[in-house]
């Protein structure tokens, strides 16, 4: 069940920021791990715009999701200097050992493109449940997803 | 007591910096350990530095399993090792830099506003207060300084646009989206040396009258935002921002707001929708965002550098800046290495250098070892650049004449490995995905522009770019056929089915 009071809370404080709807969602998001359906219309009322509104920014942005991610999030640099040192084949690797492709999610694995984290002195990079990794190939990418994977 | 030095850098910590930080300090010695911000020599991340006598001596790259080595060998004394790159300020990659707007990165702790002061901070900020709009936007004009975002428009200009603007409130809206594959730059200003963006931002206030200002950061980036948001609270608690700056009657004061992972919102009047909560579609121009900008109020916008260069001209006049340089191109530029490279990292040199003796003499060659074969230089918008012509000079200029863009400084390396049919057909794709869908040529024809080369019809290909060209609405669409006739006209055989 989501927590509708605190979504409330979150919608109330940031509606009385100027321009504040991504704040809003992304305070939505870090509480509760995605932008629950049912805090659409809260968000409606609070910003005094239609829901159709809020719903067009939430699919404008890559990083706003309506569904819980999976337990595992792997998110992987699909940009030009990461291409230039293979991430091609390695996203490839990563999307078979996980068993989804890239931009697809289960209960388990998330596995999203990311353009550019800006690090790209030390490319390929991707990030497994918010931390960054560089230099990632095929063997050291087994053993990170044993460490830093939820499972 | 040993002071030892360890960045706290997103590519340092990529590295492992943050374990090599706790395992030095864990070690039978009396040691304070800094985490400095990096001196953008990345190829050596994680950097550990250790004061001595001679100054401070660099080791790296550092990891966990090299401490026991290194301690044994005396690293604590400055001694030598195989991971030894002798005095920092001696290194070749940095001492042969001309560091203007990143003289302080890697130097100082970040977050210490009294490492900030001792090394010149808020001189800049101290001359301003002293002068009138117009001679602060004076200064701006002589330095000669261009936008370093991408468009290269004369920062001077702009802010004049803004001064003579008559409103009840105006805004400084700095772009921190840095959305272009192949550029850090501005995460690294941000994270080494936050304050000298934030003195730039006050400046800019100063000069064009605005009390607010907003960073529209990216969210790839969470380190800048700690790093930012603590630096802001620093500076209210000493009266650097608030309502009355340095003791006098100005007020300024900055907000971070974090972006949501759209490309297109470094544009930048997406930027302003998006910094109003709104979806980030492209807003026409006329009107310019420096009369009618967020929330409709008169708007400076400016990237990172551009107002991170602000301080250093303010403290030490234009002209100081405007000697560095060549042509209509003055002052430094941040290169930024990266890609199949073997030395990446963030190069500061004046304009002027061949983009060849930045990749041999900074870069190395290639990472693998392998011949280069294309070089694409200024972001996912600019042009893949053959070996051939590599003794182009790095200045706005003579990049557009040659059809290519020098925009936000990156210079990603590939390899001969590297397909150009596949790059040409990205640049289309990135275009589909990021497209904010205002306009026609770029929501649809990056869409057949992708599908018509993996079929191989170039004629149509060709048609298309042209199309986009002229009729995009803004340089998303407009620029997305640099890369892609650029890889047909160079690679030719890459395209042959
Ligand atoms: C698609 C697109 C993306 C852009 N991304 C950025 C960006 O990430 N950072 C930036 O500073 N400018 C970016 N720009 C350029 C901005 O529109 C604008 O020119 C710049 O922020 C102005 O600041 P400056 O004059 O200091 O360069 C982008 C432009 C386009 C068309
Ligand atoms: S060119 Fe593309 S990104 Fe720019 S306004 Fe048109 S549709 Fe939007």
């Amino acid at each position: 069940m989501v927590d509708l009071n605190k979504a409330q809370e979150i919608v109330d404080h940031y509606s009385q920021v100027e321009g504040g709807l991504l704040e809003c969602l992304h305070g939505l998001q870090q509480a509760f791990g995605y932008v629950p359906k049912e805090t659409i219309d809260i968000m409606a009322d609070g910003f005094n715009i239609s829901r159709a509104e809020v719903h067009g920014v939430i699919s404008y942005y890559h990083d706003f999701r309506l569904k819980p991610y999976g337990r595992t999030v792997v998110r992987i640099c699909q940009a030009e200097a990461c291409q230039a040192m293979g991430s091609r084949a390695l996203s490839a690797h990563v999307a078979k050992k996980m068993g989804i492709d890239v931009g697809k999610s289960n209960e388990e694995y998330t596995l999203e493109a990311v353009y550019c984290f800006g690090n790209c002195a030390l490319s390929p990079n991707l990030e497994i449940n918010g931390k960054l990794h560089a230099r990632v190939d095929q063997d050291n990418f087994d053993e990170l997803i044993k460490k830093e994977g939820a499972v | 007591m040993i002071k030892v030095y360890i960045p706290r850098d997103t590519a340092a910590i990529s590295m492992g910096a943050d374990d090599v930080a706790k395992a030095i300090a864990s070690l039978p010695e009396d040691i304070h350990v800094i985490r400095n911000g990096t001196w953008g020599m990345t190829y050596l991340e994680p950097l550990v530095e250790v004061e001595t006598q001679k100054g401070r001596i660099a080791y790296g790259p550092v990891q966990v399993s090299d401490i026991p080595s290194l301690y044994k060998a005396g690293f604590l004394d400055g001694a030598d090792h195989e991971l030894c790159q002798g005095p920092t300020a001696e290194i070749d990659y940095l001492k042969n830099q001309e560091r203007l707007t990143f003289a302080r990165c890697g130097l100082v702790d970040p977050l210490s506003i009294d490492d900030y002061i001792k090394n010149g901070g808020f001189q800049g900020l101290k001359r301003a207060l002293k002068l009138s709009e117009k001679n602060i936007i004076d200064d701006v004009m002589t330095s000669g300084l261009r936008g370093r975002g991408g468009a290269a428009f004369p920062t001077g200009i702009k802010w004049n646009t803004v001064l003579e603007t008559e409103a009840d409130q105006k805004y400084i809206c700095c772009n921190a989206d840095e959305g272009d594959s192949g550029t850090f730059s501005d995460r690294i200003l941000m994270e080494s040396d936050p304050f000298c963006l934030i003195e730039g931002m006050i400046i800019a206030g100063l000069a064009v009258k605005a009390t607010k200002g907003y960073i529209y950061l990216r969210s790839e980036y969470p380190l800048c935002k700690v790093v930012l948001n603590d630096a802001i609270r620093t500076a209210k608690a000493q009266n650097y921002l608030g309502s009355s700056i340095c003791d006098s009657d100005k007020e300024f004061d900055i907000e971070v707001r974090i972006g949501a992972g759209s490309y297109v919102c470094g544009e930048e009047t997406a930027m302003l929708e998006s910094l109003e909560g709104k979806r980030g579609m492209v807003r026409a121009k006329p009107p310019l965002p420096a009369h009618v900008g967020l929330f409709g109020k008169p708007t400076v916008i400016n990237n990172v550098l551009s107002l991170a260069s602000i301080p250093i001209i303010l403290a030490k006049g234009g002209e100081y800046y405007k000697d560095f340089g060549i042509g209509r191109s003055r002052g430094t530029i941040a290169f930024q290495l990266a890609g199949n490279v073997k030395r990446g990292g963030l190069v500061e040199k004046a304009f002027g250098i061949t983009l060849g003796d930045m990749i041999d003499r900074y870069g190395g060659g290639t990472y693998s070892g392998k011949n280069i074969k294309a070089v694409q230089v200024g972001g996912p918008l600019g042009a893949y650049i053959p070996p051939e012509n590599f003794d182009l000079p790095l200045d706005y200029e003579a990049f557009s004449e040659a059809g290519a863009v020098l925009g936000h400084g990156g210079i990603v390396i590939f390899d001969e490995t590297a397909d150009m049919k596949e790059q040409a057909k990205f640049a289309f794709d990135f275009c589909a995905i990021e497209s904010c869908g205002k306009c026609t040529p770029c929501r649809i024809g990056s869409t057949r522009g992708s599908e018509q080369i993996e079929k191989g019809n170039l004629e149509l290909t060709e048609e298309l770019c042209d199309l986009m060209d002229t009729s995009s609405l803004c340089a998303m669409g407009g620029m997305t056929p640099i890369p892609v006739k650029s890889a047909m006209k160079h690679w030719p055989k890459d395209f042959e089915n």
